[in-house]
């Protein structure tokens, strides 16, 4: 690892002052610490915000909550609100990472995971997320854990949080503090940026911000869930994953709304294919008519061509999970 | 940079570079060498130890963060002549081969039938907000950030089981 200046913040302007003069924000630190140790990252200085005071869950004022940016993974998974409210969060949480990385993760830190990429890993390869302008070692090269959808010639990483995918699909909002003091909220939807030409811009954040809260809008119908398929049954990334929530009334789809992972070079979402799902009857033509229209514009390589079948299987499932008569 | 660390009950004060993990912390500067460093990435889990009543990979986490926090290590679970429950279980169950990852796979049970009786939810749990169950698929699962390269896991399944029923 690179020697870092260490500087811990005690008020949030300590931090986007840090943040605007160059400085990297470490809060739970699991992601970014493994960078460090691969010089992958080699920040000159980095500002530790754990003692800053955004560790609480609170009620947003329609009925949603307002997620401080330090809640740790464990923590919002184990929240009895979040677990009777928006379930498919809990589950998502819960789906990522192991025990002992959930109770360092933090909210904040989950939604700015770098990809798990082979190449940006390996600083011996070519990557334009890492080094800009070096090529992508994925294209063409080993795609297993990546991108069909979202993706540019540049890059087809995916982005690599479980946790983000449940947030999009709850239409969850980020809420930044910058430099001058200003606080601005940011739908999820426009947080993240597509890889286009340059990569390694992954987020509309500038340099001093600091995201303090994630706010989740209030609770709405439907049942809940979140689907993730792995190479192993627990601790590993989503080839394919999906958040769902569907209502269902007198025999018909009223709402829709689905984020999918593993799949995206962010977490992804498709308003075309909620709506082709609204006013319907729940059938299995139709959800393999959703996942068609949400699958036609994938860019496959050799060795992630599967994820195209792949998705369509557990989107159907998902949607026959969340549309299927239970017994009361 | 100097860090006040209170590890097992002692307080020690470390002057350290600012890039020493908690794990080298213990290790090269207190002489707890019971943590072990397995993949040094959060990977394997050998390196679990407890942080103000929550385990975590003591190797992604920098010591100067710590200042002022309680740290639970192996050392500080029991010793040779008063094995905790969970060690005595360990030992019962011949629940390793090598004994690389047992402090980890220790610290790491410790804290989860904490978690467990906080009524904490797994990825397995049929119900989120029903009660814990602790069957071998929920430990399996609770336990899938500690990796045992001899695969003793049937065995730390029983050890833990075993010690989780003794708590009820």
């Amino acid at each position: 690892m690179r020697p870092f200046d260490y500087i811990r913040a005690e008020a949030q302007s300590d931090a986007t002052r840090a943040g605007a003069e160059g400085a990297t924000i470490i809060a739970g630190g699991t992601n970014l610490l493994d960078l460090m140790k691969l010089e992958v990252m080699a920040p000159d200085k980095v500002v530790d915000i754990t003692r800053l005071d955004l560790g609480e869950i609170g009620e947003a004022r329609d009925g949603g909550l307002r997620i401080g940016a330090l809640v740790t993974n464990s923590d919002l998974a184990a929240d009895m609100r979040v677990r009777k409210n928006y379930p498919a969060l809990s589950s998502a949480l819960l789906a990522g990472a192991s025990g002992q990385l959930r109770n360092k993760a933090t909210t904040g830190g989950n939604l700015l995971q770098r990809t798990r990429c082979y190449y940006f890993y390996d600083t011996d390869q070519p990557c334009n997320k890492r080094a800009p302008g070096s090529g992508c070692g994925a294209i063409g090269g080993a795609s297993r854990l990546h991108a069909i959808l979202g993706v540019s010639e540049n890059c087809i990483a995916s982005h690599p949080s479980d946790m983000a995918v449940a947030m999009r699909m709850l239409g969850a909002s980020v809420e930044i503090e910058s430099e001058d003091g200003e606080t601005r909220v940011v739908d999820l939807a426009e947080f993240y940026v597509l890889p286009g030409e340059d990569p390694s811009v992954e987020t509309v954040l500038k340099p001093g911000d600091l995201i303090t809260h994630v706010i989740l809008p209030a609770p709405r119908a439907g049942r809940q869930t979140y689907r993730k398929v792995r190479d192993r049954a627990s601790y590993a990334f989503a080839m394919v994953s999906v958040a769902g929530r569907v209502s269902v009334q007198d025999g018909r789809i009223t709402e829709a709304a689905l984020a999918f992972g593993g799949i995206g070079s962010q977490p992804w979402r498709d308003g075309h294919v909620e709506e082709m799902l609204v006013g319907e009857e729940p059938s299995t033509a139709l959800f393999a008519k959703a996942a068609d229209a949400l699958l036609a514009d994938a860019v496959t390589q050799d060795g992630n061509a599967f994820k195209v079948p792949l998705t369509k299987r557990t989107l159907i499932a998902t949607l026959k999970d969340l549309t299927a008569e239970i017994a009361q | 940079m100097k860090t006040t660390l209170t590890v097992n009950g002692t307080t020690h004060e470390v002057e350290a570079d600012t890039r020493t993990s908690l794990l080298d912390a213990l290790r090269n500067h207190l002489d707890l060498t019971g943590s072990k460093k397995g993949c040094d990435h959060g990977q394997c889990g050998a390196c679990t130890v407890i942080v103000n009543g929550r385990r975590i990979n003591s190797c992604l986490t920098l010591a100067c963060m710590h200042d002022g926090d309680e740290i639970t290590t192996i050392e500080g679970i029991g010793t040779a002549e008063q094995l905790s429950e969970m060690q005595a279980n360990f030992v019962k169950h011949d629940g390793y081969q090598c004994g690389y990852c047992t402090p980890g796979q220790i610290c790491s049970a410790t804290a989860m039938l904490d978690e467990a009786k906080a009524g904490w939810p797994s990825n397995v749990s049929g119900d989120l907000t029903g009660t814990i169950d602790l069957t071998d698929d929920e430990i399996a699962e609770r336990m899938s950030g500690n990796i045992c390269r001899c695969a003793a896991y049937p065995n730390i399944v029983d050890a833990i089981r075993e010690t989780a029923e003794g708590r009820k």
